[in-house]
């Protein structure tokens, strides 16, 4: 996928990169450059946590379109270390040391 | 099953929580990574196999292209397409198994004109698609939608297609395509560089595109008129360099949208074309549809699993709200049952699926009888008691009340008001021109045109003038033409010598 957000969130001295690929990034006209470095709040997470953070920290312009609920929108996948995080318990995963999330738009149009 | 809280959660619940520690259904070996239908797990490899096996099944399947053929990849720089063109890309190379036999090229439309894009983002999203175009090897065109300004009336007749060919004609020119040593040449005649440079567009060509687009007022209608003109730029270029078929990259997913939206868009009798396989109403240039297998799902993590390259290009339907238009509605209610149903797409997939797509006006029909826009049959069936019939006669009926009823309850009572109830013109001809007042007697005229569909988008654009000028060129040609064909129909032996 080309051109990403990237975040690492720390918890604790863990690491975790997430990013959102370039269908989504149509989405938010605020962050489209294609690195971006963010380093921000601490937490001790899970991925229901790191939505809140995405949220709060990276789409500031409506949110809606990537977040409906408590989860991500119908029709964004996400995949955690390559693979679908409905093998890896969705919402209730723990996020790990060095783990790298992939949001990514299926939408017509991101 | 008709409770709107239904009690029975617990039975819908998954009833084996998958987990990275499952492994691939195939194989049996590795670990699973992605879930492509509810419950099957493939890992890395089986998905990739699975993957371009359907690819080529789809095709080998099918039948439609003939070994030698020039194929044209409709490629929007979005997931899917992307993904058809390495699939492509893949099948053609030296090394394939089962080598793909014909000639692509690539086609790309940008649309920028119509989103209003500035120049140089749209110069950038080319030079990006350029790049990705000039290392698969294949000819490419880059065609800025502008073009559809000037294009000649004959997009809009079909030519008759090559006589419909027999089962048996696939394997024979499959024969007369090896002892030829056809399969020596991989990478075919390469032209030397298909691409134009038409990075500039006149801007006054823009202007006239945008102007087009803002007359068009509803979100609806302004999708589904870009489709139709960005199909016609596709068949036109594909006639233009000779190709006889065309690739579109839409996914399952897609066409099970398409599906239901356009049911919704009264484009029923027109479904198995527009979400078939094969589309045969342009005649000479056959659409297909080989991605129509894969579900988005699929397609996305194919491209992230194998790092396949795309152009994420912004279009009408970025950003905006699910209500928007009908079509964004389906979308949205698709995938939201999508994720609780996890079968909900490859239903409706399926049932599309069912409807027959008989090229039968391939030879038959005369260009009159198709719509001016979609170019689909006029009088699909043409039966006494179809729904089209019924709307049309309730049209009819709740506009010929002019001098009858002393009340109007049309939905603009201002227009109406200040016309029919106090002028003195008389009932139908002054409904006709009311409720194209807005569009002069034109639109009147072009109605007769158009499909039912292709109506309401017409209805819904403040003016046709702004349409380019050889849908309105065309239009008056046939209209001329059948004004003809009254006033000599006294002069004509019976009925069956009309369609000389």
């Amino acid at each position: 996928m080309s051109a990403c957000v990237w975040a690492a969130c720390v918890c604790g001295t863990q690491i975790c990169y997430c990013s959102l690929s370039a269908e989504i990034l149509l989405l938010f006209s605020g962050i489209n450059e294609n690195v971006y470095e963010h380093v921000s709040m601490w937490f001790t997470g899970n991925m229901k946590q790191l939505l809140v953070w995405i949220q709060r920290n990276l789409l500031k312009e409506r949110p809606e379109l990537f977040v409906q609920g408590d989860t991500v929108r119908p029709g964004i996948l996400v995949l955690i270390n390559d693979a679908d995080w409905e093998l890896m318990g969705e919402l209730d995963y723990q996020l790990e040391d060095q783990d790298n999330i992939v949001f990514i738009s299926t939408l017509h149009g991101g | 099953m008709c409770q709107v809280e239904e009690e029975y959660h617990e039975q819908l619940e998954r009833v084996d929580r998958l987990s990275l520690s499952q492994k691939c259904m195939k194989c049996k070996e590795e670990p699973a990574v992605v879930v492509v239908r509810a419950g099957d797990a493939y890992c890395r490899s089986c998905f990739r196999e699975s993957f371009i096996h359907k690819f080529r099944a789809m095709l080998g399947k099918t039948r439609v292209i003939f070994p030698g053929e020039k194929v044209l990849l409709a490629v929007s720089g979005g997931p899917s397409s992307c993904s058809m063109l390495r699939q492509v890309q893949e099948g053609v190379g030296h090394n394939a198994h089962k080598k793909l036999r014909f000639l692509p090229g690539i086609v790309h439309i940008d649309e920028g004109g119509a989103l209003g894009q500035s120049i140089e983002m749209r110069r950038k999203k080319t030079s990006d698609l350029q790049q990705m175009f000039r290392s698969t090897g294949f000819p490419f065109y880059i065609v800025p939608l502008e073009q559809v300004l000037d294009l000649p009336g004959s997009v809009l007749v079909a030519p008759s297609a090559r006589s419909d060919r027999p089962d048996s004609a696939y394997k024979a020119a499959v024969d007369l395509f090896l002892q030829s040593g056809g399969g020596s040449d991989p990478a075919g005649p390469r032209q030397e560089n298909g691409q134009e440079s038409l990075l500039d567009v006149h801007e006054s060509r823009t202007r006239l595109l945008e102007q087009l687009m803002d007359s068009v007022q509803t979100q609806t209608a302004k999708l589904d008129l870009l489709n139709t003109l960005r199909q016609h730029l596709l068949v036109h270029t594909a006639r233009k360099h000779s190709y006889s078929k065309l690739m579109l990259g839409d996914s399952c997913t897609r066409l099970a949208v398409r599906l239901l939206t356009s049911i919704s868009l009264g484009r029923g009798a027109q479904l198995a074309q527009d979400t078939g396989f094969s589309d045969c109403r342009y005649g000479d240039v056959v659409a297909v549809r080989p991605m129509r297998e894969y579900s988005a799902k699929e397609i996305a993590f194919y491209n992230h699993l194998f790092k396949v390259p795309t152009v994420a290009v912004p279009n009408l339907e970025t950003k905006t709200s699910d209500k928007s238009s009908i079509q964004r509605l389906t979308e949205s209610f698709v995938t939201k049952l999508q994720t609780d149903f996890p079968s909900t797409v490859s239903t409706i997939y399926r049932t599309g699926e069912k409807l027959q797509t008989a090229c039968r006006f391939s030879s038959a029909a005369e260009d009159s009888d198709r719509c001016l826009l979609c170019l689909s049959s006029l009088e699909p069936g043409a039966e006494e008691a179809s729904a089209l019939q019924a709307t049309l006669l309730s049209e009819r009926l709740s506009q010929t009340r002019g001098p009858l009823s002393s009340v109007p309850v049309e939905p603009e009572p201002a227009a109406v008001g200040r016309c029919c109830s106090s002028g003195p013109c008389g009932g139908a001809d002054c409904n006709a021109g009311c409720s194209s007042s807005p569009t002069g007697p034109q639109v009147a005229g072009m109605r007769s045109l158009l499909c039912y569909s292709c109506q309401r988008t017409v209805r819904d654009m403040s003016s046709v003038h702004h349409l380019p000028p050889y849908v309105l060129s065309e239009a008056h040609r046939r209209q001329k033409r059948s004004a003809m064909k009254e006033q000599i129909s006294q002069f004509l032996l019976d009925g069956a010598e009309e369609h000389d």
